[in-house]
């Protein structure tokens, strides 16, 4: 290596937020060079103990933890009542049958392009939230998120809060030690348990399933599954935690990369904190006219973060911004009684424009949010109106590959098809299929007896496809042409509806 | 190493690699130790794979594996599970009539389906994919039906083929006219044979020496009127369907040295349902007689 690029980066060039650089340089500087001995290649992880708090952000947190599990635990036994030819089950992803049911929707698998268009509202859905307030779906919404959050509220019961548990960590273990540590992994493992067990129902009968796993007799691949996430779940929500984000996920290194400088983070107001000082030194420093920052250094927002960052270095790569730390700094600052949200939802423009003596602006209403919000409405709208319009029958036709036309003893032309008719209504239906476009033309139904009226309706069951081999034959003296473009007429006899499909008549 | 070791990131405190790029350093930051044992669960998990299935190659086999798993029982296992699934239907082909299979939309889809993969496997190497047929193999998607186009007569051609070598089969063929014919009888009859099916005759076409020849040689089989005779298997020479050409030198060739193309038997060879489930698809490729 070159030995004048050798020195690593350095600040000789201002940045835009050059006060935050200085102090955390001379933070690094404070903290003296790493020891010069080699350099580890696998660090231990470190345990982390997050200590409670209260305040909005762990209310909010509550709140969605309430009711995304709710969701997720209950939501199998919800029923919804489609009649007797299919299943009662809201939500229900049933393999055998390849349907999807989602309360009054029923997806088959020809339309799978609605889970692409689901998948298109959720990308743009994290970007919007992403442009908005940074890691929103990290911080509240993310599994991950809420199963680790769920399970340190377990441990904190079980072990005590913070400060407890770590003293009874360090102490010598006793049997009341190991007793609360069985007590709190026996809890994980129940939690995880039934998180995989409600996994299942989502693909079975819901409460036929729930007897069936008690009395032993579901199916071995239902309790295979319910193994994995119970697995899963007590691995990463129990053990793996913060490590899950800081090495296992995409999103945050997407997420670093798609923010800009507008979007509201978590985040630490050095403007008004620092220098940090005691309380006691604050008003010192005041009483001499110097400057003294609201942050008293009491490291709460560190001891509360669920993935041992401290804000006060920025945002990072481990900052879910959950919101904990505002709670934890509000609840010191009101007791001192200073104003609240030291740390909060804020930009990096702003800081430097308080430094400045400039009026803090918010810009949500930008060009990425705008675009971003187009594109769900757009998404949505075209999901939401196929949805609406799309029709209950169906017709596929594939013609004959071999041969393509056939001539018939008295030198008439005919084509053979395999149509397919699709009936997506929970009741039988009857179907009078007619083709359009050939002069002359006979349509016949191999094996298809005619009814005592003496018409050949095709009836397919409910919610089935029924593939018939259709015959059309040109009798016309008219030379035929290479190919001709015939219409396909699929009619309910009952009600009317028609679907269409165009193929070709093909002559020598 | 340990001069590069010493470059430690003014921002970070961290060490870096020593490596560089334009101006960025690398970070030295070590992996988390749980990295490092899913690396050596892997390994666990490799290992097991070798003491659980086949493995280690030895000099005229290999490692067994603990259960005895092996690929081809598996792919038999896969077998004899679909054979069962199919078993009700295939027992109520084996016992259905002709008839009333086709009257039965159920087992007609299923006889359809059973046939589609027999004809692909047995048929179409002569007839074609979708039994389209080619120059002496019969089209079967037409009416034309040289042994008969019912259900019972195609299951007969199946069973028993057409100059097969079995005694139940189907026996006549064209016999070769050169030598028997003189040689400007041969033009005449073939000319005299497009006639019949009115297609145009060359001109000076002596279509009275043909129909004089015809009517001495050729109306054993073909009849008087040359509408052909299912029983011989004798070509319908009426109609617009010609086995090997309508040309004339085709004719020519076909009246000199005679037709003979084969069908085998099946009988034996294919199971009794599947011989079923083939007559059902051949009827319903659309030609079939009802």
């Amino acid at each position: 290596m070159n030995a004048s690029t050798g020195s690593t980066m350095t600040l000789d060039q201002p940045a835009p937020d050059a006060p935050a650089l200085a102090r955390l340089a001379a933070e690094a500087e404070v903290a003296g060079p790493p020891p010069d001995e080699d350099i580890p290649l696998y660090a231990p992880s470190r345990k982390i103990y997050p200590q409670s708090t209260h305040g909005t952000f762990r209310r909010i947190k509550w709140a969605v933890l309430v009711v995304t599990l709710g969701i997720y635990y209950l939501l199998p036994f919800v029923r919804w009542d489609r009649g007797p030819n299919a299943p009662s089950q809201a939500v229900l992803i049933d393999f055998p049958a390849r349907r999807f049911y989602f309360f009054f929707i029923e997806i088959w698998p020809q339309e799978i392009y609605y889970l692409t268009g689901l998948l298109i509202l959720a990308a743009i859905g994290l970007f919007l939230m992403n442009a908005i307030a940074g890691r929103v779906w990290c911080g509240y919404l993310c599994p991950q998120t809420v199963w680790t959050d769920l399970f340190f509220a377990v441990e904190r019961l079980v072990e005590g809060d913070r400060r407890e548990h770590m003293q009874r960590d360090a102490r010598k273990w006793t049997v009341e030690t190991w007793a609360r540590k069985g007590v709190k992994h026996f809890l994980w493992l129940m939690i995880a348990w039934w998180t995989g067990g409600a996994w299942v129902l989502y693909f079975a009968d819901a409460p036929t399933l729930v007897k069936e796993l008690a009395t032993g007799e579901a199916p071995l691949v239902a309790y295979a599954w319910i193994g994995i996430l119970t697995f899963t779940t007590y691995t990463l929500a129990g053990h793996m935690r913060e490590q899950v984000c800081l090495y296992m996920c995409p999103w945050p290194r997407i997420q670093a990369a798609l923010t800009d400088e507008y979007a509201l983070n978590v985040t630490y107001r050095y403007d008004r904190g620092e220098p940090r000082c005691s309380v006691k030194k604050a008003e010192q420093l005041r009483a001499r006219g110097e400057p003294a920052g609201d942050c008293v250094d009491c490291l709460q927002c560190v001891h509360v973060c669920p993935t041992g960052v401290d804000i006060r270095e920025g945002a990072s790569l481990g900052c879910i911004q959950c919101g904990l730390c505002i709670d934890a700094c509000d609840n010191v600052m009101k007791k001192l009684g200073r104003n609240t949200r030291l740390i909060a939802y804020d930009t990096d423009i702003n800081v430097k424009r308080r430094m400045e003596g400039q009026q803090p602006f918010f810009k949500l209403v930008r060009m990425r949010t705008m675009l971003y919000a187009a594109v769900i409405a757009i998404a949505g709208g075209v999901m939401i109106f196929t949805l609406a319009t799309r029709g209950s029958e169906g017709i596929s036709i594939i013609h004959d590959r071999n041969p393509m036309y056939v001539r018939l003893s008295d030198g008439a032309l005919r084509n053979g098809y395999a149509i397919r008719i699709v009936n997506k209504q929970l009741r039988h239906r009857d179907f009078i299929v007619s083709v359009e476009g050939v002069p002359s033309s006979l349509i016949d139904f191999v094996g298809l007896p005619p009814r005592t009226d003496g018409r050949q309706l095709v009836d397919v069951g409910p919610d089935q496809t029924k593939e018939v081999r259709v015959v059309v034959t040109d009798y016309s003296a008219t030379p035929p042409a290479p190919s001709t473009t015939i219409l396909f007429k699929l009619i309910d006899v009952d009600t009317g509806e028609v679907a269409e499909m165009r193929d070709h008549f093909f002559g020598p | 190493m340990a001069q590069e070791q010493k470059q430690i990131d003014e921002l970070t405190g961290t060490a870096t690699t020593g490596h560089e790029w334009d101006g960025l350093h690398e970070l030295n930051t070590p992996l988390p130790r749980w990295w490092l044992w899913l690396f050596y669960a892997t390994i666990v998990w490799a290992v097991g794979y070798w003491v659980v299935y086949p493995a280690w190659p030895l000099i005229s086999n290999s490692t067994q594996g603990a259960f005895g798993w092996h690929s081809r029982a598996a792919i038999v296992t896969d077998l004899d599970a679909l054979r069962a699934s199919r078993g009700p239907m295939v027992a109520k082909l084996a016992v259905a009539s002709l008839p009333d299979i086709v009257n039965n939309p159920e087992l007609l889809d299923f006889a359809r389906a059973q046939g589609r993969v027999a004809f692909a496997d047995n048929c179409a190497p002569c007839h074609g994919a979708g039994g389209g047929g080619a120059k002496g193999y019969p089209n079967l998607n037409d009416d034309d039906w040289l042994w008969g186009g019912k259900l019972t007569d195609i299951e007969k051609t199946i069973r028993f083929g057409a100059r097969s070598g079995n005694d139940k089969g189907h026996q006549g063929n064209m016999p070769p006219f050169a030598g028997v014919l003189k040689p400007n009888e041969i033009p005449a009859v073939a000319d005299f044979v497009r006639s019949l099916s009115g297609l145009p005759t060359e001109a000076g076409a002596d279509l009275a020496l043909g129909k004089t020849v015809f009517a001495a040689n050729c109306v054993v089989c073909h009849g008087p009127e040359g509408k052909g005779n299912q029983e011989l298997g004798s070509a319908n020479l009426t109609d617009k369907i010609w086995l090997y050409g309508s040309d004339k030198a085709t004719i020519m060739d076909g009246v000199e040295r005679g037709h003979g193309g084969v069908m085998p038997t099946w009988e034996g060879r294919l199971s009794e349902p599947t011989i079923k489930a083939l007559t059902v698809y051949v009827w319903s490729f659309g030609g079939g007689v009802k």
